[in-house]
């Protein structure tokens, strides 16, 4: 039982910004935003044919600047938020904006594949999602699981919940939190919690990483010193409400029960070097993808932290009926926490890793050269995690 | 000469004709005739089987004729000595016969008269029997008469004791006179007893039974009463058990008796350890003052002594302790022993007792006495040995526990089957186990000691280093600090192998020969080896590993709060134990205690492999820590700048020469502790040449490439190949004992955390060009200490390239100009 060879994609540009287009379900797309100072941007739709093992792409330009990060809107397959870097007069400013992708990207594509690159079709701003008083937006999350209509930002020491409205085009600031302290103090990374109804938010800047419920707009919990070095990224588990996985610059992936933020659940130290992204699988949460700058992509299988520390339950009970004892014996042995399997295939620091929408067995990495890599969960693993 | 030949000759013939003479008369000189073989030449003239013939034909053909005459001559003369010589002994031998023949005649007449007289005597005989037979035929009836009235006598003497009897036992009575008075009862109990149908004796039984009685009250109440010597009340016993006193009752009686003036000598033990509270302060001074004096060169010497002198009430030490209580419990409870076991036990066995199944109940309840009182001693015993907590004098307890081992084998002996010597050989081995566990946690805290001793020598000059360091800037500055180091860790291990050694002195008293429970086999085989070697030994060894590998822990998030030359001593320290140190202090053990490796044992290697991963730890979190002291200051060097707006490079950033400064005094810190290692071959002038060719030929046409706006691919192309073709490095790996492999890992870490800083950055034409000075400022002087300078290059490659993707306008600068300005900062 081979597992299929990992596909590799190449863009032209750097890039570090990557994510799953969120509201499709049936496809499995990944959405690139590139980096370049002198060229015009684009956001690559990549579109993995899981069949035929192949990789389909379109172009979209962003030109409003190099894209730093990318989120797609949960509801509106079409609508999608990045923060980019404008550089005008000498300067470098940080923006955040709300795009909708051109309706007809698709089928442009398919009439003429080949020179789609030379001809590519561009982004229609819907709305900016910056104020003359908050600037230097880090990174924009949208409501998990919700209608497209409330999306977060994080600019310097503000964290903003904005409201779209009218088809996302108008955007207000409904409530802001502002983190206050000694310093310059800016929000490096933050995630929605999709749990609790959607009310809670945690964010990381420095070391720390804080909780905030979003109904108040104040602060439920502080991890203080989360990690030794700058906190990269975090990410809920999707099933249990009270995890939190957090990555940073100690070469560090540690796991959090918010209601006690003393001492991490669990610590894994696999990398060589920074993490820069930490994800939960949507549905397996004993999986965990992990991007380095060690230009390696580590698969954990945490089980021990999961929701499923014991594996299927209904596992015993069909063996027992009528297998034979060494099948049981080799069931009964429960999963232990480990790594599943580390990937190799990048030269470059990976900033970014995501989990595809549609197929929870699939993901894909993006390395700063510009490549990504689509990757499979080993079937051996797949097989003992779904039997 | 002739007349000497002549001489001989002479004795010779003689002998000769002698033995001639004995050879006729059948004597055999001593046998020694017989033995000797008879010559057989016939020429022997003294020989059996001589033949004149021959012998004249010899002669007659040998000699000359003078020869011959004097040969004849000879000849004549013997012959005729040897004549005279039997004419004599026949006349001799003929007087001797004749003398024989008077003798026998005259016998024979006297036999004659001697058979005379016999007869006479015989007739005699039998006419006196005659005699006899008739005076005791006339006798015979009055030997009868007289036998009976001597019957008669005795036991009219009985019948008057009889009668006596309660007269004279009330005077024994009177005069105390006890034992009297039972053994003329005790003869006449039988009697009076049979004769009970009879009124007289019964009224006499009565009487004796009524006095009796109040004799047994009487001696009860001595008894009773206590204050009598051990003789008095054993012989009261005695009387007592003689008069049928129920046996177990007496033996209750005797038994608490005993049991009181026991008790008094256990109360009086634990006297002396009640006054609990007051004591232990003096105690622990006195033992803390012991205990720093054997620990050479420990840092606790210099405890305030003054507190050790005034004790106000000294506590007894233990051996006084036990001295007490073998003088006064063991001895007493011996003597206990020892006379019931007469009373009770040996007597009663002999006597018509035995059948009672006394001898089995006495043991009995010795038995449960002895457990009970004997379990009481042991608790103050072990009570008294906790309180013994100081390290400091193990001679003094383990006499102690010989003594108080020793003293139980009394018991042991007059109760062979008692549980009390394996309960007391249990008390000392717990004693002895508690022992070991109290110098393993003083070794412990004793290493943690010296480990703030030496965080606090290593902050001292570091204080200072930073002080200087401030106005001089210089390398020399860094050099001051780690200067102790070698002294350090040497004093370090020093101390600790002492303390260990004494420490092993000390539990080793346990095992001494003239110990008695040294050859106990708990103490030949599991105390040696589960005891000492491994609870003690291997489960120090075990802490100082694991207590250095805490510094990792604990201080991994928060960095600085160990220092790191700490960290780097504790390497080295674990490193040494691992190449020599644990094996030594094994082998001593196994020496000193003729370890038997018959229990599963933590092998050397084990323990080793321990320390060194120890080690390897801590050794990589020293590079981790100081490679991210130097991330810190190139993180934020990069972070707070402005690189679109800064201005045309004219130095090396400060920042750069700091790094390049902390380099070389961490350099230098490794250096003291560590081997300098291999590096890949590079020539003594490398870094000039390397670095221009690397600049001109490889730096040079991958900027050309970069900034060519037609193509944009062209540099993920060639970077990617390079790539390739190059090694995976990890930042954050193990690195190996030695110092280039442990500066590379700090330089590693560095130059990538500044290569990721760049790349979050935009650059403006200047910015690129100051981060151009900066790299090959870094080059010129980081390549001399890494195994690898390619790898410097490949990293500082990867950071100007990335700063040229990331700049707005790039144009370099001139590589000449690069190279003024490093050469001028």
């Amino acid at each position: 039982m081979e597992d299929d060879a990992p596909v590799i994609y190449g863009l032209e540009f750097q890039a570090r910004a990557l994510t799953a287009q969120t509201a499709e379900t049936d496809a499995i797309r990944f959405l690139v935003g590139t980096q370049s100072l002198k060229f015009d941007n684009q956001i690559h739709i990549i579109d993995f044919d899981d069949e035929n093992n192949i990789i389909n792409k379109n172009v979209l330009l962003h030109q409003a600047g190099e894209i730093w990060h990318i989120a797609a809107s949960p509801a509106d397959k079409a609508v999608l938020t990045t923060c980019y870097n404008k550089t005008s007069d000498s300067r470098v400013v940080s923006c955040a904006a709300v795009w909708r992708m051109p309706c007809d990207w698709d089928s442009g594509s398919h009439e003429s594949p080949d020179d789609s690159a030379h001809n590519p079709q561009t982004l229609e701003l819907l709305c900016h999602l910056d104020d003359s008083a908050h600037r230097n937006t880090a990174c924009v999350l949208w409501e998990p699981m919700g209608d497209g209509n409330r999306v977060i930002s994080l600019a310097d020491n503000h964290a903003l919940l904005w409201d779209l409205q009218e088809s996302s085009t108008q955007a207000t600031v409904s409530s802001t939190a502002t983190l206050e302290g000694k310093g310059q103090l800016k929000f490096t990374s933050g995630k929605w919690s999709p749990h609790h109804n959607c009310s809670q938010l945690a964010t990381a800047n420095d070391t720390t990483i804080r909780g905030w419920d979003l109904r108040t707009m104040s602060q439920i919990y502080c991890i203080e010193n989360a990690h030794g070095q700058l906190v990269r990224d975090l990410d809920f588990n999707p099933n249990r409400q009270y995890y939190l996985a957090s990555c940073g610059d100690d070469c560090k992936v540690k796991f959090w029960d918010v209601r006690n933020v003393q001492e991490p659940v669990k610590v894994l130290e696999d990398h060589s070097h920074w993490v820069w992204s930490v994800r939960y699988n949507h549905s397996h949460d004993q999986l965990v993808l992990t991007a380095s700058s060690d230009s390696r992509l580590i698969l954990s299988n945490m089980v021990s932290i999961s929701s499923e520390p014991f594996g299927h339950l209904v596992d015993d009970e069909e063996l027992s009926e009528g297998e034979d004892n060494h099948q049981e014996d080799k069931s009964k042995e429960p999963l232990k926490d480990s790594v599943v399997s580390t990937y190799e295939e990048h030269e470059d620091s990976v900033y970014a890793a995501e989990w595809s929408s549609a197929d929870p067995w699939l993901f894909a990495s993006l390395s700063y050269d510009g490549r990504l890599v689509i990757n499979r969960v080993p079937r051996a693993l797949k097989y003992r995690i779904l039997l | 000469m002739d007349a000497e030949g002549s001489v001989s000759d002479e004795s010779g013939k003689r002998r000769r004709v002698h033995g001639m003479l004995k050879l006729y008369y059948g004597l055999n000189e001593e046998g020694k005739a017989r033995e000797q073989p008879q010559s057989l030449d016939p020429c022997d003239i003294n020989g059996p089987h001589f033949d004149p013939e021959l012998y004249l034909n010899k002669l007659r053909r040998e000699c000359s004729l003078s020869e011959l005459m004097d040969h004849e001559t000879c000849m004549v003369k013997q012959i005729r000595s040897l004549d005279s010589d039997m004419q004599t002994l026949v006349y001799e031998n003929y007087n001797k016969f004749i003398s024989a023949t008077d003798t026998i005649r005259k016998m024979k007449n006297d036999f004659k008269k001697m058979e005379d007289e016999m007869d006479c005597l015989s007739a005699n005989m039998a006419a006196i029997t005659d005699f006899s037979a008739s005076i005791s035929g006339t006798l015979q009836d009055q030997h009868a008469q007289i036998t009976k009235l001597s019957g008669v006598h005795t036991l009219l003497r009985k019948l008057q004791f009889l009668f006596e009897l309660p007269a004279r036992l009330n005077k024994c009575l009177e005069l105390q006179a006890y034992a009297q008075a039972v053994s003329s009862h005790r003869r006449a109990r039988c009697v009076l007893q049979q004769y009970s149908h009879l009124p007289s004796f019964k009224g006499i039984q009565d009487d004796c039974n009524a006095i009796m009685e109040k004799l047994a009250l009487e001696l009860r109440q001595k008894f009773r009463d206590g204050g009598t010597s051990a003789r008095d009340l054993s012989e009261c016993v005695e009387l007592l058990l003689q008069l049928d006193e129920p046996a177990e009752e007496l033996c209750d009686k005797f038994l608490s008796h005993a049991r009181s003036r026991l008790e008094l000598d256990l109360q009086g033990l634990e006297a002396e350890i009640k006054p609990y509270p007051p004591t232990p302060a003096p105690k622990e001074a006195a033992t803390r003052k012991s205990s720093s004096s054997t620990a050479a060169g420990s840092p606790s010497d210099n405890s305030p002594k003054t507190l050790s002198l005034p004790s106000p009430t000294p506590n007894t030490d233990i051996l006084e302790f036990i001295d007490r209580g073998c003088n006064e419990f063991i001895s007493s409870l011996c003597l206990v022993i020892t006379s019931y076991q007469e009373l009770f036990i040996k007597h009663a066995q002999t006597g018509e007792l035995a059948s009672k199944n006394i001898p089995q109940m006495a043991s009995g309840k010795l038995q449960a006495f002895v457990d009970d009182l004997v379990a009481r001693y042991f608790s103050l015993v072990e009570r008294r040995i906790q309180e013994e907590k100081g390290v400091g004098d193990n001679s003094l307890l383990v006499r102690a526990l010989d003594r108080f081992h020793r003293r139980l084998q009394a018991v042991a002996k007059l109760l062979p089957g008692s549980a009390v010597p394996n309960r007391g050989t249990e008390i000392v081995i717990r004693a002895a186990t508690e022992r070991v566990k109290q110098y393993l946690s003083a070794l412990q805290s004793f290493y943690m000691d010296s480990l703030t001793d030496v965080r606090q020598a290593l902050a001292m000059p570091r204080l200072s280093v930073a002080g200087t360091g401030a106005h001089l800037g210089g390398p020399a500055a860094g050099r001051d600090a780690p200067n102790s180091l070698p002294e350090l860790l040497s004093s370090l291990s020093a101390s600790i192998l002492n303390q260990l050694k004494s420490v092993l002195a000390s539990v080793h008293l346990f095992t001494a020969k003239d110990i008695t429970f040294s050859n106990k086999p708990y103490f030949k085989g599991e105390f040696c080896s589960q005891g000492v070697r491994e609870n003690l030994v291997v489960n120090f060894i075990r802490f100082v590993c694991q207590s250095s590998r805490q510094f990792c822990e604990s201080a991994g998030d928060k960095g600085g709060s160990t220092p790191p030359a700490l960290l780097l001593l504790l390497s080295r320290l674990c490193l040494d134990f691992e190449t020599s140190t644990i094996s030594y202090i094994l082998t001593l053990t196994d020496e000193q205690f003729l370890v038997q490796h018959q229990n599963p044992i933590t092998p050397v290697t084990t323990l080793c492999g321990e320390a060194r991963e120890a080690a390897q730890k801590l050794l990589n979190h020293y590079v981790k820590v100081q490679g991210l002291i130097i991330s810190q200051m190139l993180r934020k060097s990069v972070e707070t700048r402005d690189w679109v707006n800064t201005i045309e490079p004219r130095n090396v950033r400060a920042v750069m020469k700091r790094v390049v400064e902390d380099t070389t005094s961490i350099d230098v810190q490794v250096g003291l502790l560590y081997e300098e290692g291999v590096r890949k071959a590079h020539s003594s002038d490398s870094s000039k040449r390397t670095f221009s060719v690397y600049s001109s030929s490889r730096q040079q046409p991958r900027y050309a490439a970069s900034y060519t706006p037609s193509a944009p691919m062209d540099t993920n192309l060639l970077s990617n190949i390079h790539k390739l073709f190059s090694e995976r490095i990890d930042i954050f790996s193990s690195v190996e004992f030695n110092k280039v492999s442990v500066m590379t890992g700090i330089i590693k870490i560095s130059l990538k955390t500044f290569l990721e800083c760049v790349r979050l950055r935009t650059f403006g034409r200047y910015g690129l060009q100051q981060i151009q000075v900066d790299c090959h400022y870094l080059q010129m002087y980081l390549w001399r200490f890494v195994s690898d300078e390619n790898l410097v290059h490949f990293l500082l490659d990867e950071i100007v390239g990335s700063s040229a993707h990331r700049c707005l306008d790039p144009s370099p600068m001139e590589q000449s100009v690069i190279e003024v300005i490093c050469e001028r900062g």
